[in-house]
């Protein structure tokens, strides 16, 4: 049954050209940047090799691009997440869910699953690239698949996030601007260290995300992206639950 | 539970904001028989539909629906299930073909059987010839089709239908009407409507609403002598505030 609407919510996703454009859009931005960071360290690279120490081809373009693509995963996430369970509704059709014998965790989940689908494509489509620079010579493949397992915790987190905003209101525009709200507020919880102090630090996204992106695979950011996404999506759950009741 | 019914609602209590919608309404359904639930606007109809669907939990009292109770079995008692709110749970972008696909799913109809049960669902609803039309595309009386295909799709032995032919033209609402009476040879159906001659037409038994609560229940024979079923109707629901002439 999860597959049933997981099919159903990324087949919905293409038909408005939004997602189509989306992938258009994105993927012409992070070929940009992945290009002009590549010329970035070839314009350096005889300076890079005297130092100690010195940040390789894969830490300049792959691990750039992936962190450019962290933040705007975060950033569109509103714009996919929001109708998921609002546009269902308002329209009414969530009623057709809650009277067919699904249950609500298989819904939640069959929505997850759906969108996931659509941001594992972004991240495919980055990875290829990140993955190209093996045909220019030795890349750290190691630092790529972090960074790919980062955008995949970062996606889900924010998926989850995102599901559990659409399931509170019938107004896909109020799901938007509260999940964007509440992403960014995660993000930039730790921009100043002195409010909320070691609080802040765990609970923020950039911090989590840019160890990944570091190359370096700490339990403790996996688990915090893992923990953040079963709570959004357990409080989703919960939520049409107490609202049925 | 009886086993000549096939719906079964004891005692049902539901109150929003401490508003109390439905007050201890009870009902019972036998195969084959067409049950019209009258009432004014706020008289708590649809909230005793949707409890009776499941998409709302009582406060108080039990459903059974073919054996099973929708709160101690829910999947399997909402799999004998078919229900049309009041707005068509309709998704515009797909084709009808397709939406009766993703409904049969979700209703667990198998895969063998998928294809006759969408066949034998637009043929009744009068769709053979709509689906590979897009759902946006149909007129009002259509769309409503489709709302009743989807909750006939999967064969289910009681079906819900709410205000069924607000909003539709003189002949839509001759045609729905004689596709519920047909339906009603099948299964069990219960009928949410304020229109009055609907329920003439249409039904076996009919059960007054006012205020949450059922005032009057009689087969409609009874109103082929003595007071007309309009005439209960306004003095039942209106009290003294109208005069029947």
């Amino acid at each position: 049954m999860i597959r049933t609407i997981a099919v159903r919510e990324f087949k919905s996703l293409f038909s408005s050209p939004l997602a189509w454009l989306t992938l258009a859009v994105l993927q012409f931005l992070f070929a940009w940047i992945f290009f002009s960071r590549i010329e970035l360290f070839l314009q350096y690279q005889a300076r890079l090799r005297s130092l100690d120490a010195a940040p390789g081809i894969t830490e300049i373009a792959a691990s750039g691009m992936f962190t450019v693509a962290g933040l705007v995963l975060l950033i569109i996430t509103p714009l996919f997440t929001s109708r998921s369970l609002a546009e269902e509704r308002r329209s009414g059709s969530l009623k057709l869910i809650l009277s067919s014998p699904v249950s609500l965790t298989s819904v939640v989940m069959g929505k997850f699953t759906g969108l996931f689908g659509f941001y594992l494509i972004i991240i495919l489509l980055l990875a290829l690239m990140a993955f190209s620079l093996r045909l220019g010579g030795p890349a750290d493949i190691g630092q790529i698949i972090t960074g790919i397992l980062g955008l995949i915790l970062l996606s889900i987190t924010c998926i989850s996030i995102g599901l559990f905003m659409s399931s509170l209101t019938a107004q896909p525009t109020v799901a938007a601007i509260s999940t964007f709200a509440l992403l960014f507020f995660l993000w930039i919880i730790k921009w100043d260290v002195k409010t909320g102090g070691a609080l802040a630090t765990y609970l923020s996204l950039q911090e989590h995300f840019t160890s990944l992106m570091s190359g370096y695979l700490a339990s403790v950011d996996v688990i915090y992206f893992l923990l953040l996404s079963i709570l959004f999506l357990s409080l989703t759950i919960w939520w049409l639950d107490w609202e049925r009741n | 539970m009886g086993e000549e019914y096939t719906i079964q609602a004891k005692d049902l209590v539901r109150s929003y904001g401490g508003r109390l919608a439905v007050d201890h309404v009870s009902l019972q359904v036998r195969r084959g028989e067409v049950l019209g639930l009258l009432g004014v606007n706020g008289a708590g109809k649809s909230s005793t539909m949707n409890m009776l669907a499941g998409v709302r939990i009582p406060n108080q009292g039990t459903v059974f629906v073919s054996g099973y109770s929708l709160t101690d079995d829910p999947l399997q008692a909402r799999a004998s299930l078919g229900y049309l709110p009041e707005k068509p749970p309709i998704y515009p972008e797909l084709t009808v073909d397709e939406y009766l696909i993703y409904c049969a799913r979700l209703r667990r109809v198998s895969s063998a059987k998928l294809a006759s049960n969408i066949e034998q669902a637009k043929t009744r609803c009068g769709l053979e010839n709509s689906g590979k039309r897009l759902i946006r595309n149909l007129s009002k009386g259509y769309q409503q089709r489709v709302g009743i295909a989807q909750a006939i799709v999967h064969q289910p032995n009681i079906i819900i239908l709410d205000e069924p032919t607000v909003g539709l033209d003189p002949v839509q609402i001759v045609q729905i009407r004689k596709l519920i009476r047909e339906l009603g040879n099948d299964h069990s159906v219960i009928l949410s409507t304020h229109i009055l001659p609907e329920v003439l037409t249409v039904c076996d038994r009919v059960m007054i609403m006012r205020a949450g609560r059922v005032v009057y229940e009689a087969p409609i024979s009874a109103f082929r002598e003595g007071e007309s079923l309009e005439q209960v109707f306004i003095r039942l629901t209106c009290g003294d505030e109208v005069e029947i002439t």
